[in-house]
Protein backbone atom coordinates (compact mmCIF):
# COMPACT_ATOMS: atom_id res chain seq x y z
CA UNK A 1 0.00 0.00 0.00
CA UNK A 2 1.75 3.33 -0.75
CA UNK A 3 -0.84 4.89 1.30
CA UNK A 4 -2.17 3.81 4.54
CA UNK A 5 -4.90 5.56 7.15
CA UNK A 6 -6.19 4.53 10.38
CA UNK A 7 -8.32 6.65 12.44
CA UNK A 8 -7.15 9.90 11.75
CA UNK A 9 -8.29 12.87 13.64
CA UNK A 10 -7.64 16.27 13.65
CA UNK A 11 -9.21 19.09 15.98
CA UNK A 12 -8.58 22.70 15.71
CA UNK A 13 -9.58 23.73 19.42
CA UNK A 14 -13.36 22.68 19.61
CA UNK A 15 -13.58 21.61 16.13
CA UNK A 16 -12.93 18.38 14.79
CA UNK A 17 -11.69 18.98 11.10
CA UNK A 18 -11.23 15.17 10.82
CA UNK A 19 -13.16 12.85 12.76
CA UNK A 20 -11.91 8.81 12.11
CA UNK A 21 -10.56 8.98 8.66
CA UNK A 22 -9.92 5.52 7.36
CA UNK A 23 -8.32 5.21 4.02
CA UNK A 24 -5.71 3.00 1.83
CA UNK A 25 -4.28 3.58 -1.72
CA UNK A 26 -2.52 1.09 -3.50
CA UNK A 27 0.54 1.52 -5.52
CA UNK A 28 0.12 2.84 -8.66
CA UNK A 29 -3.44 3.94 -7.69
CA UNK A 30 -5.02 7.49 -8.54
CA UNK A 31 -7.04 7.67 -5.65
CA UNK A 32 -9.64 10.96 -5.79
CA UNK A 33 -10.67 13.01 -2.78
CA UNK A 34 -13.85 14.41 -3.01
CA UNK A 35 -15.70 16.77 -0.57
CA UNK A 36 -17.28 19.97 -0.51
CA UNK A 37 -15.44 22.98 0.89
CA UNK A 38 -14.59 22.69 4.73
CA UNK A 39 -15.68 18.58 5.02
CA UNK A 40 -11.32 17.65 5.49
CA UNK A 41 -10.27 17.33 2.52
CA UNK A 42 -7.42 19.62 1.91
CA UNK A 43 -6.39 18.69 6.48
CA UNK A 44 -6.27 15.04 4.87
CA UNK A 45 -4.09 15.40 2.38
CA UNK A 46 -1.69 18.13 4.05
CA UNK A 47 -1.20 15.57 7.10
CA UNK A 48 -0.25 13.72 4.52
CA UNK A 49 2.25 15.69 2.75
CA UNK A 50 3.56 16.32 6.06
CA UNK A 51 2.54 19.56 6.52
CA UNK A 52 0.66 19.10 9.67
CA UNK A 53 0.01 16.72 12.37
CA UNK A 54 -2.01 14.35 13.20
CA UNK A 55 -4.00 14.63 16.63
CA UNK A 56 -4.59 10.63 16.93
CA UNK A 57 -4.81 8.25 14.73
CA UNK A 58 -2.24 6.23 12.80
CA UNK A 59 -0.68 7.41 8.70
CA UNK A 60 1.85 5.64 6.87
CA UNK A 61 2.62 7.18 3.13
CA UNK A 62 5.70 4.66 1.56
CA UNK A 63 6.22 2.92 4.74
CA UNK A 64 7.34 5.93 6.17
CA UNK A 65 5.56 8.48 8.72
CA UNK A 66 5.02 12.02 6.92
CA UNK A 67 5.41 14.22 10.40
CA UNK A 68 8.70 12.61 10.60
CA UNK A 69 9.93 11.24 7.62
CA UNK A 70 11.75 14.96 6.79
CA UNK A 71 14.01 15.21 3.72
CA UNK A 72 14.00 11.43 3.17
CA UNK A 73 10.21 11.19 3.09
CA UNK A 74 9.97 14.31 0.79
CA UNK A 75 12.81 12.96 -2.01
CA UNK A 76 10.39 10.36 -2.52
CA UNK A 77 6.91 12.82 -2.87
CA UNK A 78 5.94 15.56 -5.10
CA UNK A 79 3.11 18.14 -3.82
CA UNK A 80 1.40 20.55 -6.01
CA UNK A 81 -1.19 22.59 -3.58
CA UNK A 82 -3.72 25.28 -3.72
CA UNK A 83 -2.47 28.55 -3.59
CA UNK A 84 0.86 28.76 -4.12
CA UNK A 85 2.74 30.94 -5.58
CA UNK A 86 6.49 30.74 -7.93
CA UNK A 87 8.88 33.54 -7.78
CA UNK A 88 7.45 35.34 -10.43
CA UNK A 89 10.84 37.21 -11.06
CA UNK A 90 12.42 33.83 -12.26
CA UNK A 91 11.53 32.22 -15.71
CA UNK A 92 10.18 28.83 -16.22
CA UNK A 93 13.50 26.45 -16.79
CA UNK A 94 15.11 28.79 -14.00
CA UNK A 95 12.95 27.62 -11.55
CA UNK A 96 12.32 23.92 -12.95
CA UNK A 97 16.32 23.94 -12.26
CA UNK A 98 16.41 25.45 -8.82
CA UNK A 99 13.15 23.16 -7.57
CA UNK A 100 15.11 20.17 -9.21
CA UNK A 101 18.04 20.68 -7.84
CA UNK A 102 16.43 19.93 -4.25
CA UNK A 103 16.02 16.02 -5.41
CA UNK A 104 18.09 13.51 -5.67
CA UNK A 105 15.98 11.74 -8.69
CA UNK A 106 15.80 14.88 -10.95
CA UNK A 107 13.91 15.20 -14.37
CA UNK A 108 15.88 17.54 -17.03
CA UNK A 109 13.81 20.94 -17.11
CA UNK A 110 13.57 20.32 -21.15
CA UNK A 111 11.71 16.86 -20.46
CA UNK A 112 9.42 18.76 -17.99
CA UNK A 113 8.48 21.45 -20.08
CA UNK A 114 7.26 19.29 -22.78
CA UNK A 115 5.23 17.19 -20.45
CA UNK A 116 3.14 20.35 -19.55
CA UNK A 117 3.44 21.98 -22.80
CA UNK A 118 5.40 25.36 -22.00
CA UNK A 119 7.80 24.94 -25.00
CA UNK A 120 7.50 28.72 -25.90
CA UNK A 121 7.03 30.01 -22.34
CA UNK A 122 10.46 27.77 -21.43
CA UNK A 123 12.55 31.24 -20.85
CA UNK A 124 9.21 34.01 -20.10
CA UNK A 125 9.55 34.93 -16.36
CA UNK A 126 6.76 33.54 -13.82
CA UNK A 127 4.96 36.79 -13.96
CA UNK A 128 4.10 36.84 -17.70
CA UNK A 129 2.24 33.54 -17.39
CA UNK A 130 -1.67 32.72 -17.71
CA UNK A 131 -3.38 31.57 -14.53
CA UNK A 132 -3.37 28.03 -16.54
CA UNK A 133 0.38 28.15 -17.68
CA UNK A 134 1.40 28.75 -13.68
CA UNK A 135 -1.05 25.69 -12.78
CA UNK A 136 0.99 23.91 -15.70
CA UNK A 137 4.07 24.94 -14.11
CA UNK A 138 2.99 23.84 -10.42
CA UNK A 139 2.53 20.13 -12.06
CA UNK A 140 5.82 20.32 -13.44
CA UNK A 141 7.19 21.46 -10.45
CA UNK A 142 5.33 18.56 -8.56
CA UNK A 143 7.32 15.83 -10.71
CA UNK A 144 10.68 17.18 -10.77
CA UNK A 145 11.44 15.14 -8.33
CA UNK A 146 10.13 11.83 -10.14
CA UNK A 147 7.87 11.35 -6.94
CA UNK A 148 6.78 8.05 -6.20
CA UNK A 149 3.43 9.62 -4.92
CA UNK A 150 1.68 12.93 -6.29
CA UNK A 151 -0.86 14.79 -4.14
CA UNK A 152 -2.73 16.72 -6.48
CA UNK A 153 -4.71 19.74 -4.42
CA UNK A 154 -7.53 20.77 -7.08
CA UNK A 155 -4.98 20.47 -9.95
CA UNK A 156 -7.08 22.36 -12.85
CA UNK A 157 -9.36 24.67 -10.83
CA UNK A 158 -9.34 27.80 -12.71
CA UNK A 159 -8.35 26.24 -15.75
CA UNK A 160 -10.41 26.94 -19.45
CA UNK A 161 -11.64 23.69 -21.06
CA UNK A 162 -8.89 22.93 -23.03
CA UNK A 163 -5.99 23.57 -20.51
CA UNK A 164 -7.99 20.86 -18.08
CA UNK A 165 -7.36 18.24 -21.36
CA UNK A 166 -3.89 18.86 -21.49
CA UNK A 167 -3.50 18.75 -17.39
CA UNK A 168 -5.78 15.39 -17.99
CA UNK A 169 -3.40 14.29 -20.11
CA UNK A 170 -0.42 14.89 -18.40
CA UNK A 171 -1.69 13.37 -15.31
CA UNK A 172 -3.01 10.13 -17.12
CA UNK A 173 0.70 10.02 -18.37
CA UNK A 174 1.99 9.94 -14.85
CA UNK A 175 -0.35 7.43 -13.95
CA UNK A 176 0.94 5.24 -16.96
CA UNK A 177 4.27 5.25 -15.68
CA UNK A 178 3.11 3.79 -12.33
CA UNK A 179 2.62 6.80 -9.82
CA UNK A 180 0.84 6.99 -7.13
CA UNK A 181 -1.26 9.92 -7.23
CA UNK A 182 -3.76 11.55 -4.61
CA UNK A 183 -6.09 13.90 -6.21
CA UNK A 184 -8.53 16.24 -4.64
CA UNK A 185 -11.25 17.93 -6.86
CA UNK A 186 -14.14 19.93 -7.11
CA UNK A 187 -14.78 18.93 -10.76
CA UNK A 188 -16.85 15.21 -11.19
CA UNK A 189 -16.16 14.48 -14.49
CA UNK A 190 -12.07 14.98 -13.49
CA UNK A 191 -12.65 12.34 -10.56
CA UNK A 192 -14.23 10.00 -13.59
CA UNK A 193 -12.14 10.51 -15.91
CA UNK A 194 -8.80 10.33 -14.15
CA UNK A 195 -9.41 8.31 -11.17
CA UNK A 196 -9.25 4.46 -10.70
CA UNK A 197 -11.27 4.84 -7.00
CA UNK A 198 -12.96 7.64 -5.09
CA UNK A 199 -14.03 8.53 -1.95
CA UNK A 200 -16.48 11.19 -0.59
CA UNK A 201 -15.49 13.01 2.53
CA UNK A 202 -17.98 14.73 4.51
CA UNK A 203 -17.72 16.88 8.25
CA UNK A 204 -14.76 14.90 8.70
CA UNK A 205 -15.69 11.60 7.74
CA UNK A 206 -15.52 9.27 5.11
CA UNK A 207 -19.17 8.55 3.82
CA UNK A 208 -18.80 6.52 0.58
CA UNK A 209 -15.60 4.78 -1.15
CA UNK A 210 -15.45 2.61 -4.45
CA UNK A 211 -15.04 3.47 -8.57
CA UNK A 212 -16.09 6.01 -9.92
CA UNK A 213 -19.17 4.04 -11.58
CA UNK A 214 -19.99 2.13 -8.51
CA UNK A 215 -20.01 4.30 -5.80
CA UNK A 216 -23.04 4.96 -3.59
CA UNK A 217 -24.55 2.32 -6.03
CA UNK A 218 -24.50 4.86 -8.66
CA UNK A 219 -24.27 1.24 -10.96
CA UNK A 220 -27.44 -0.34 -9.56
CA UNK A 221 -29.60 3.07 -9.29
CA UNK A 222 -32.02 2.85 -11.31
CA UNK A 223 -31.72 4.38 -14.86
CA UNK A 224 -33.38 8.02 -15.87
CA UNK A 225 -35.13 8.50 -18.95
CA UNK A 226 -36.39 11.64 -20.60
CA UNK A 227 -38.04 12.92 -23.88
CA UNK A 228 -40.43 15.30 -24.22
CA UNK A 229 -43.69 15.14 -26.57
CA UNK A 230 -45.49 17.20 -28.38
CA UNK A 231 -48.47 19.16 -26.96
CA UNK A 232 -51.76 17.95 -25.39
CA UNK A 233 -50.24 14.44 -25.93
CA UNK A 234 -49.92 11.98 -23.19
CA UNK A 235 -48.58 8.49 -22.92
CA UNK A 236 -50.23 5.92 -21.36
CA UNK A 237 -49.71 5.86 -17.57
CA UNK A 238 -47.98 9.05 -17.24
CA UNK A 239 -50.73 11.06 -16.21
CA UNK A 240 -52.13 14.23 -17.48
CA UNK A 241 -51.19 15.51 -20.91
CA UNK A 242 -48.00 18.03 -20.89
CA UNK A 243 -47.63 21.94 -21.67
CA UNK A 244 -45.40 22.72 -24.53
CA UNK A 245 -41.77 21.54 -24.32
CA UNK A 246 -42.11 20.29 -20.93
CA UNK A 247 -39.51 17.32 -20.27
CA UNK A 248 -40.53 13.89 -18.83
CA UNK A 249 -38.40 12.26 -16.38
CA UNK A 250 -38.66 8.78 -15.46
CA UNK A 251 -36.47 6.66 -12.74
CA UNK A 252 -36.73 3.21 -14.50
CA UNK A 253 -35.73 0.27 -12.28
CA UNK A 254 -36.09 -2.07 -15.58
CA UNK A 255 -34.72 0.14 -18.09
CA UNK A 256 -34.78 -2.08 -21.17
CA UNK A 257 -38.43 -3.22 -20.04
CA UNK A 258 -39.58 0.19 -19.79
CA UNK A 259 -37.73 1.97 -22.92
CA UNK A 260 -39.75 -0.49 -24.92
CA UNK A 261 -42.73 0.06 -23.53
CA UNK A 262 -42.38 3.84 -24.19
CA UNK A 263 -41.09 3.17 -28.01
CA UNK A 264 -43.57 0.85 -28.76
CA UNK A 265 -46.42 2.96 -27.79
CA UNK A 266 -44.59 6.05 -29.10
CA UNK A 267 -44.20 4.11 -32.60
CA UNK A 268 -48.09 3.02 -32.62
CA UNK A 269 -49.34 6.24 -32.33
CA UNK A 270 -46.98 7.86 -34.24
CA UNK A 271 -45.83 10.37 -31.78
CA UNK A 272 -41.82 11.81 -31.63
CA UNK A 273 -40.04 11.50 -28.27
CA UNK A 274 -38.10 14.79 -28.43
CA UNK A 275 -34.72 14.95 -26.80
CA UNK A 276 -34.69 11.29 -25.90
CA UNK A 277 -31.90 10.64 -23.11
CA UNK A 278 -31.34 6.94 -21.65
CA UNK A 279 -28.75 8.15 -18.35
CA UNK A 280 -27.49 6.46 -15.31
CA UNK A 281 -27.18 9.09 -12.16
CA UNK A 282 -23.74 11.24 -12.80
CA UNK A 283 -20.90 11.30 -10.21
CA UNK A 284 -22.05 13.78 -9.79
CA UNK A 285 -25.97 13.51 -8.91
CA UNK A 286 -24.44 10.52 -6.41
CA UNK A 287 -21.65 12.98 -5.09
CA UNK A 288 -24.36 15.80 -4.23
CA UNK A 289 -26.50 13.20 -2.56
CA UNK A 290 -23.53 11.83 -0.76
CA UNK A 291 -21.94 15.04 0.51
CA UNK A 292 -25.18 17.01 1.23
CA UNK A 293 -26.30 20.16 0.19
CA UNK A 294 -23.50 22.40 1.97
CA UNK A 295 -21.31 22.19 4.96
CA UNK A 296 -22.91 21.28 8.45
CA UNK A 297 -22.29 24.78 9.99
CA UNK B 1 21.56 11.98 -11.51
CA UNK B 2 20.36 10.31 -8.74
CA UNK B 3 22.77 11.93 -6.18
CA UNK B 4 21.67 14.38 -3.64
CA UNK B 5 23.56 17.50 -3.49
CA UNK B 6 25.71 18.27 -0.95
CA UNK B 7 23.99 20.91 1.91
CA UNK B 8 27.18 23.00 0.68
CA UNK B 9 26.29 23.31 -3.16
CA UNK B 10 22.81 23.80 -1.89
CA UNK B 11 23.37 27.05 0.17
CA UNK B 12 25.31 28.74 -2.65
CA UNK B 13 22.48 27.65 -4.93
CA UNK B 14 19.97 29.42 -2.76
CA UNK B 15 21.78 32.43 -2.94
CA UNK B 16 22.69 33.06 -5.70
CA UNK B 17 18.55 32.93 -6.61
CA UNK B 18 18.02 34.48 -3.96
CA UNK B 19 20.56 37.03 -5.49
CA UNK B 20 18.97 36.73 -8.77
CA UNK B 21 15.45 37.57 -7.50
CA UNK B 22 16.82 40.21 -5.79
CA UNK B 23 18.37 42.40 -9.23
CA UNK B 24 15.55 41.26 -10.90
CA UNK B 25 12.66 43.32 -8.79
CA UNK B 26 13.73 47.21 -9.58
CA UNK B 27 11.94 48.78 -6.22
CA UNK B 28 14.28 46.60 -3.79
CA UNK B 29 17.66 47.05 -5.61
CA UNK B 30 16.19 51.17 -6.03
CA UNK B 31 16.50 51.46 -1.95
CA UNK B 32 18.76 49.41 -0.92
CA UNK B 33 21.79 50.50 -3.44
CA UNK B 34 20.24 53.34 -5.44
CA UNK B 35 18.89 55.12 -2.29
CA UNK B 36 21.54 55.64 -0.03
CA UNK B 37 24.00 57.24 -2.89
CA UNK B 38 21.16 59.69 -3.67
CA UNK B 39 21.48 60.96 0.00
CA UNK B 40 25.40 61.41 0.00
CA UNK B 41 24.70 63.31 -3.19
CA UNK B 42 22.56 65.33 -1.56
CA UNK B 43 23.83 65.87 1.99
CA UNK B 44 27.59 66.72 -0.03
CA UNK B 45 25.68 69.33 -2.52
CA UNK B 46 23.90 70.72 0.58
CA UNK B 47 26.18 71.07 2.97
CA UNK B 48 28.96 71.57 1.07
CA UNK B 49 32.48 70.00 1.19
CA UNK B 50 34.07 71.56 4.66
CA UNK B 51 34.10 70.32 8.06
CA UNK B 52 30.69 69.05 9.24
CA UNK B 53 29.02 70.71 12.06
CA UNK B 54 30.98 69.54 15.55
CA UNK B 55 31.88 66.36 13.72
CA UNK B 56 35.51 66.96 12.89
CA UNK B 57 35.20 65.44 9.28
CA UNK B 58 33.68 66.69 5.70
CA UNK B 59 30.50 66.09 5.13
CA UNK B 60 31.66 62.86 2.34
CA UNK B 61 33.49 61.71 5.42
CA UNK B 62 30.92 61.77 7.88
CA UNK B 63 27.75 60.66 5.68
CA UNK B 64 29.28 57.63 3.47
CA UNK B 65 30.06 55.55 6.62
CA UNK B 66 26.46 56.24 8.32
CA UNK B 67 24.78 55.69 4.77
CA UNK B 68 26.76 52.67 3.81
CA UNK B 69 25.40 51.75 7.16
CA UNK B 70 21.84 52.74 6.23
CA UNK B 71 22.63 50.29 2.96
CA UNK B 72 23.46 47.73 4.64
CA UNK B 73 20.58 47.89 6.94
CA UNK B 74 18.20 47.96 4.26
CA UNK B 75 19.52 44.92 2.21
CA UNK B 76 19.36 43.03 5.88
CA UNK B 77 16.41 44.19 8.06
CA UNK B 78 14.18 45.86 5.77
CA UNK B 79 14.25 43.66 2.45
CA UNK B 80 14.87 40.55 4.12
CA UNK B 81 11.86 41.11 6.03
CA UNK B 82 9.37 42.55 3.81
CA UNK B 83 10.65 39.65 1.25
CA UNK B 84 10.50 36.68 3.43
CA UNK B 85 6.70 37.98 4.66
CA UNK B 86 5.62 38.43 1.11
CA UNK B 87 7.17 34.70 0.62
CA UNK B 88 5.08 33.62 3.62
CA UNK B 89 1.99 34.83 2.66
CA UNK B 90 2.07 33.88 -1.51
CA UNK B 91 2.90 30.32 -0.24
CA UNK B 92 6.51 30.28 -1.61
CA UNK B 93 7.76 29.22 2.02
CA UNK B 94 4.81 26.29 2.02
CA UNK B 95 5.80 25.51 -0.94
CA UNK B 96 9.60 24.76 -0.20
CA UNK B 97 8.76 23.22 3.06
CA UNK B 98 7.08 20.79 0.49
CA UNK B 99 10.66 19.88 -0.62
CA UNK B 100 13.18 17.61 0.53
CA UNK B 101 15.21 21.05 0.88
CA UNK B 102 16.80 21.46 4.44
CA UNK B 103 14.86 24.79 5.74
CA UNK B 104 18.10 25.60 7.48
CA UNK B 105 18.94 25.51 4.28
CA UNK B 106 16.52 27.92 2.55
CA UNK B 107 16.75 30.12 5.18
CA UNK B 108 20.80 30.65 4.98
CA UNK B 109 20.04 31.71 0.91
CA UNK B 110 17.65 33.92 2.05
CA UNK B 111 20.07 35.66 4.71
CA UNK B 112 23.29 34.80 2.96
CA UNK B 113 21.92 37.00 0.06
CA UNK B 114 20.87 39.81 1.79
CA UNK B 115 24.52 40.15 3.35
CA UNK B 116 26.18 39.98 0.13
CA UNK B 117 23.75 42.82 -0.96
CA UNK B 118 24.71 44.32 1.94
CA UNK B 119 28.48 44.12 1.28
CA UNK B 120 27.49 45.57 -2.26
CA UNK B 121 25.62 48.60 -0.57
CA UNK B 122 28.51 49.29 1.45
CA UNK B 123 31.65 49.06 -0.68
CA UNK B 124 29.72 50.99 -3.39
CA UNK B 125 28.49 53.82 -1.32
CA UNK B 126 32.43 53.75 0.70
CA UNK B 127 33.52 53.66 -3.25
CA UNK B 128 32.00 56.63 -4.41
CA UNK B 129 33.21 58.45 -1.46
CA UNK B 130 36.74 57.72 -2.06
CA UNK B 131 36.62 58.33 -5.86
CA UNK B 132 33.84 61.21 -5.98
CA UNK B 133 34.23 63.09 -2.09
CA UNK B 134 37.93 62.23 -1.50
CA UNK B 135 36.96 60.12 1.63
CA UNK B 136 39.85 58.67 3.21
CA UNK B 137 40.48 54.84 4.34
CA UNK B 138 42.46 54.18 7.69
CA UNK B 139 43.76 50.69 7.17
CA UNK B 140 44.20 50.63 11.17
CA UNK B 141 40.52 51.17 11.82
CA UNK B 142 40.21 48.12 8.66
CA UNK B 143 39.56 45.32 11.27
CA UNK B 144 37.28 47.09 13.41
CA UNK B 145 34.82 48.33 10.49
CA UNK B 146 34.76 44.37 9.30
CA UNK B 147 33.93 43.16 12.13
CA UNK B 148 31.43 46.19 13.27
CA UNK B 149 29.78 44.87 9.48
CA UNK B 150 29.41 41.63 10.03
CA UNK B 151 27.82 41.60 13.48
CA UNK B 152 25.90 44.42 12.35
CA UNK B 153 24.28 42.56 9.52
CA UNK B 154 23.77 39.72 11.44
CA UNK B 155 21.83 41.85 13.56
CA UNK B 156 19.84 43.37 11.44
CA UNK B 157 19.16 40.18 9.73
CA UNK B 158 17.84 38.60 12.72
CA UNK B 159 15.36 41.54 13.21
CA UNK B 160 14.31 40.96 9.86
CA UNK B 161 13.19 37.71 10.40
CA UNK B 162 11.86 38.92 13.50
CA UNK B 163 9.69 41.51 11.36
CA UNK B 164 8.89 38.97 9.01
CA UNK B 165 7.71 36.35 11.98
CA UNK B 166 5.68 39.36 13.55
CA UNK B 167 4.16 41.05 10.52
CA UNK B 168 0.24 40.16 10.44
CA UNK B 169 0.76 39.93 6.43
CA UNK B 170 3.30 40.45 3.73
CA UNK B 171 1.18 43.74 2.68
CA UNK B 172 1.80 45.40 6.00
CA UNK B 173 5.60 44.35 6.76
CA UNK B 174 6.48 47.41 4.48
CA UNK B 175 4.66 49.84 6.31
CA UNK B 176 6.23 48.30 9.83
CA UNK B 177 9.67 47.98 8.22
CA UNK B 178 9.95 51.91 7.60
CA UNK B 179 7.69 53.32 10.51
CA UNK B 180 10.62 51.32 12.72
CA UNK B 181 13.44 51.96 10.62
CA UNK B 182 13.47 55.58 9.92
CA UNK B 183 12.33 57.34 12.44
CA UNK B 184 15.23 55.56 14.09
CA UNK B 185 17.55 56.72 11.71
CA UNK B 186 17.14 59.80 12.96
CA UNK B 187 17.84 59.39 15.95
CA UNK B 188 20.99 57.29 15.26
CA UNK B 189 23.72 59.96 13.57
CA UNK B 190 22.48 59.18 10.11
CA UNK B 191 20.89 61.24 8.97
CA UNK B 192 21.31 64.39 11.36
CA UNK B 193 24.72 65.08 12.38
CA UNK B 194 24.87 64.68 16.79
CA UNK B 195 25.02 67.92 18.24
CA UNK B 196 25.36 69.58 22.10
CA UNK B 197 21.73 70.97 21.62
CA UNK B 198 20.30 68.24 21.17
CA UNK B 199 17.94 66.99 24.16
CA UNK B 200 19.67 64.13 26.31
CA UNK B 201 16.92 62.08 26.54
CA UNK B 202 17.14 61.68 22.75
CA UNK B 203 20.58 60.48 22.63
CA UNK B 204 19.42 57.61 25.37
CA UNK B 205 16.22 56.65 23.71
CA UNK B 206 18.97 56.28 20.34
CA UNK B 207 21.29 54.41 22.75
CA UNK B 208 18.70 51.59 23.43
CA UNK B 209 18.58 50.85 19.75
CA UNK B 210 21.09 48.42 17.40
CA UNK B 211 21.34 51.12 15.26
CA UNK B 212 23.40 54.02 16.60
CA UNK B 213 25.37 51.67 17.40
CA UNK B 214 26.16 50.08 14.21
CA UNK B 215 26.35 53.89 12.76
CA UNK B 216 28.93 55.23 15.81
CA UNK B 217 31.12 52.12 15.41
CA UNK B 218 31.33 52.28 11.62
CA UNK B 219 31.63 55.48 11.08
CA UNK B 220 34.65 56.35 13.59
CA UNK B 221 36.63 53.89 11.62
CA UNK B 222 36.49 56.60 8.93
CA UNK B 223 36.79 59.44 11.75
CA UNK B 224 40.26 60.66 11.90
CA UNK B 225 39.95 62.16 15.02
CA UNK B 226 38.70 59.19 16.79
CA UNK B 227 41.50 56.99 15.33
CA UNK B 228 43.90 59.06 16.92
CA UNK B 229 42.58 59.70 20.12
CA UNK B 230 41.81 55.97 20.30
CA UNK B 231 45.67 54.49 19.40
CA UNK B 232 48.37 53.23 17.19
CA UNK B 233 47.38 49.77 17.25
CA UNK B 234 44.52 48.16 14.62
CA UNK B 235 43.35 46.30 18.29
CA UNK B 236 42.28 49.83 19.48
CA UNK B 237 39.84 50.63 17.38
CA UNK B 238 36.84 47.85 18.44
CA UNK B 239 33.95 49.65 19.94
CA UNK B 240 32.98 46.53 22.42
CA UNK B 241 30.47 48.37 24.11
CA UNK B 242 28.12 48.83 20.79
CA UNK B 243 29.20 45.25 19.66
CA UNK B 244 28.16 44.03 22.19
CA UNK B 245 24.60 45.81 22.17
CA UNK B 246 24.20 44.46 18.82
CA UNK B 247 24.49 40.70 20.01
CA UNK B 248 22.26 41.37 23.00
CA UNK B 249 19.66 42.65 19.77
CA UNK B 250 21.21 39.48 17.26
CA UNK B 251 20.83 37.12 20.09
CA UNK B 252 16.88 37.97 21.34
CA UNK B 253 16.09 38.71 17.84
CA UNK B 254 17.07 35.77 16.42
CA UNK B 255 15.16 33.87 19.58
CA UNK B 256 12.07 35.62 19.17
CA UNK B 257 12.08 35.21 15.40
CA UNK B 258 12.63 31.18 16.03
CA UNK B 259 9.66 31.25 17.99
CA UNK B 260 7.05 33.18 16.19
CA UNK B 261 8.40 32.15 12.60
CA UNK B 262 5.75 30.47 10.79
CA UNK B 263 5.82 29.13 7.25
CA UNK B 264 2.42 29.00 6.49
CA UNK B 265 0.61 32.19 4.96
CA UNK B 266 -1.25 33.97 7.14
CA UNK B 267 -4.67 34.25 6.38
CA UNK B 268 -4.71 31.53 4.04
CA UNK B 269 -7.89 29.26 3.34
CA UNK B 270 -8.65 27.55 6.50
CA UNK B 271 -8.93 31.19 7.96
CA UNK B 272 -10.79 32.91 5.60
CA UNK B 273 -13.33 30.16 4.70
CA UNK B 274 -13.78 30.45 8.51
CA UNK B 275 -14.36 34.08 7.92
CA UNK B 276 -16.61 33.42 5.01
CA UNK B 277 -18.48 31.11 7.13
CA UNK B 278 -19.24 33.05 10.12
CA UNK B 279 -20.39 35.63 7.85
CA UNK B 280 -22.81 33.37 6.41
CA UNK B 281 -24.02 32.34 9.82
CA UNK B 282 -24.20 35.93 11.04
CA UNK B 283 -26.70 36.73 7.82
CA UNK B 284 -28.91 33.63 8.31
Amino acid sequence: MAIEVSGLVKTYGETRALNGVDLSVAEGEVFALLGPNGAGKSTAVEILEGHRTATAGSVRVLGMEPETGGRDYRERIGIVLQETAIEKELSVREVIDIYGALYPRRRPAGELIEIVGLEEKADARIKTLSGGQRRRLELALGIVGDPELLFLDEPTTGFDPSARRQAWTVIENLSSLGKTILLTTHYMDEAQELSDRVAVIRSGEIVAEGTPDTIGGRHEAATVISFTLPVGTAPPGLGESLKEDAVYVMTAPEATRTLHRLTSWAVAEDVELGSLRVEKPSLEDIYLELAGEATDD
Amino acid sequence: MTDRRSDRSLVWQQIRYQNKIFWRSPISAFFTIVFPLMFLIVFVTLFGSEELGETGVTTAQFYAPALAVFGAVSATYTNLGIGTAISRDEGILKRVRGTPLPPWIYMTGRVGSAIWIALIAVVLMMGVGVVVYGVNIYAVALPAALLTFVVGVACFAALGLLLAALAPSGEASPAIANATLLPLAFISDIFVVPSENSPGWLAALGDVFPLKHFAVAFSDAFNPDRIAAAGDSWLDHFHWGDLGVMTLWLVGGAILAVRFFTWEPRGGERKRSARKRARVAAKS
